[in-house]
């Protein structure tokens, strides 16, 4: 008893921040493209940061931090404990690859952003590509999952 | 090759400048096998006459890499995207434009109770970790090994994002060049951006950049960046002089020793659009370096989060499980 409840309440942090991060870092990795400034968006009241690049940056690298803390620590969860009751369904394994390429991708251009690192000039345009392309991959599947009502683990115990 | 580069600096440099810039670092700024060590040139502004001898080598040599915009210049959604165009201004050299990467900036100062003229050559800094290039979010700023930061005028969509996070806003544009006029002309980029490469072909063949050539006063000397740091100090302290490149923004290639502080420079001289200051510029990646250290090691945090909890969950079982017996 105890620990479904705490499972529920633990599940619907997990959502919340897992929500909040992937929609800052999707504006704040938006941002990092002039567009917010050509398109009217940074002249909202409240939104003008979104036409600040340094701002944008520094979101976009505390939201990857966040984002990989929260990743790294569901991992472990699931392994250690998750596994027992919930099964990862094939839209979540979809979702899972998705994001590793996210990941991977966008940590290439962290290290790129470090003094004294040169990547041949291709390599880190396609990396651009390959980043900004998985976003929409994963913006589209990601609706689609909730349109479709897809959750990314399954119970066990309702197989 | 190497012997082109390493004569014309002893001759340019004079004796001093080329003993200490001796054989090693000279070479490297040549040799493909050294190319690790960034190239930095020092600006001694005590020498600078403003002939504008390099500003005119600048344009004679580079002018192949200029913008040939086509016109008229596709219609460009929303309304405010402003339109930069400098086709029919190619002759303005008192600031820089896609069409004059060097220009020749003066100051009235007082020195010893007189007051003295000076004239500075200015251009991109070409920062060791440059913000143009890292934060051009496709990748058509880059920087090659030899510390050069240059913009790929094919690929470049005009965006104007490496001036906005350069602390000197360096970098112009030209509308109606590049590649964006085969994507979306209208709904996305907006020419090319342009500024000084620092003659990266020529340094790839062995030459040096064109404006240090045509100096008659050898005000710029070119080498590696520690041997030009070294010799930047040792200036300033024969000359009393000050520096300016070497902290700015991290560190750049560009070393300039005044014979006045900066902060004077900076007062006297006209700032503007295309006309950069001399300021203290903090280092503007630093933050972000610092941050994307803390993402390699974040997974790290967040596995231990999740052991713990699980520690702390199968005690308590354990907890439960003694108190049920
Ligand atoms: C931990 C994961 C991530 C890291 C480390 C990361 C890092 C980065 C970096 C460094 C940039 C380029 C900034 C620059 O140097 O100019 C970038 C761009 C971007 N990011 Fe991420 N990012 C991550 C996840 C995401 C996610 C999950 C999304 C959205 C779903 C996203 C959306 C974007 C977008 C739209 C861009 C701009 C396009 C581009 O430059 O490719 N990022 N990201
Ligand atoms: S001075 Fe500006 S344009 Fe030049 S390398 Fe630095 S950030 Fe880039
Ligand atoms: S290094 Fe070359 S491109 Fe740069 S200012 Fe000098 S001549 Fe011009
Ligand atoms: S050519 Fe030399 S002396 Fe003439 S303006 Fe340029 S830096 Fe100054």
């Amino acid at each position: 008893m105890k620990h479904n409840k705490f499972h529920i309440g633990y599940e619907l942090i997990t959502g919340y921040i897992y929500r909040i991060t992937i929609f800052m870092l999707t504006l704040s990795g938006f941002a990092q493209m002039p567009i917010f400034k050509r398109y009217y968006i940074a002249d909202m009241p409240g939104l003008g940061w979104l036409s600040k690049f340094y701002v944008t940056l520094y979101l976009h690298y505390l939201f990857g931090i966040i984002f990989l803390v929260f990743t790294a620590c569901i991992i472990t969860d699931f392994f250690l404990t998750l596994r027992k009751k919930y099964k990862i369904t094939a839209s979540g394994y979809i979702r899972v690859a998705i994001l590793a390429g996210l990941t991977a991708s966008g940590i290439i251009l962290v290290i790129k952003n470090f003094a004294g690192y040169y990547y041949a000039p291709v390599f880190i345009v396609v990396m651009n590509l390959i980043h900004l392309g998985l976003v929409f991959i994963f913006l589209i599947t990601g609706f689609t999952c909730i349109i479709l009502k897809k959750n990314w683990m399954r119970d066990w115990t309702t197989l | 090759m190497k012997k082109n580069i390493s004569r014309r600096l002893f001759l340019k440099g004079g004796a001093a400048a080329a003993c200490t810039l001796a054989a090693s670092s000279i070479s490297s700024a040549a040799s493909k096998a050294d190319m690790h060590e960034q190239i930095a040139t020092l600006i001694d502004i005590s020498k600078c006459i403003g002939c504008e001898a390099c500003v005119e080598a600048c344009c004679e040599v580079n002018s192949e890499k200029y913008p040939k915009p086509q016109k008229p210049f596709p219609k460009m959604y929303p309304k405010r995207v402003p339109v930069a165009d400098w086709s029919d201004k190619q002759d303005v050299t008192n600031r820089l434009t896609p069409y004059n990467w060097l220009f020749i900036q003066s100051a009235t100062v007082e020195k010893d109770g007189e007051e003295i003229e000076l004239t500075i050559p200015r251009r991109c800094m070409h920062c060791v970790n440059p913000p143009c290039v890292k934060l051009c979010p496709w990748g058509a700023a880059k920087q090659l090994e030899n510390g050069i930061s240059r913009i790929d005028s094919d690929i470049c969509l005009g965006g104007s994002k490496c001036k906005a996070v350069c602390p000197w806003k360096i970098p112009e544009r030209q509308t109606g060049v590049g590649i964006y006029l085969d994507i979306l002309p209208s709904l996305a980029g907006n020419g090319v951006m342009y500024k000084c490469d620092r003659c990266y072909d020529r340094i790839a063949a062995g030459k040096v950049p064109a404006c240090i050539e045509a100096c008659p006063e050898n005000v710029q000397t070119i080498g590696t960046k520690n041997e030009i740091i070294k010799q930047a100090h040792k200036l300033a302290r024969e000359t009393n002089g000050y520096i300016y490149g070497e902290k700015e923004n991290g560190g750049t290639n560009t070393i300039y020793v005044s014979p006045v502080p900066f902060k004077e420079l900076n007062k006297a001289i006209e700032k503007g659009k295309g006309k950069p200051h001399f300021k203290p510029v903090k280092n503007v990646m630093a933050a972000a370096s610092n941050l994307g250290t803390a993402m390699l090691i974040a997974p790290v945090a967040g596995a231990i989060a999740a052991a713990g909890k699980f520690y702390s969950m199968v005690k308590a079982e354990k907890g439960d499980a003694s108190n049920e017996t």
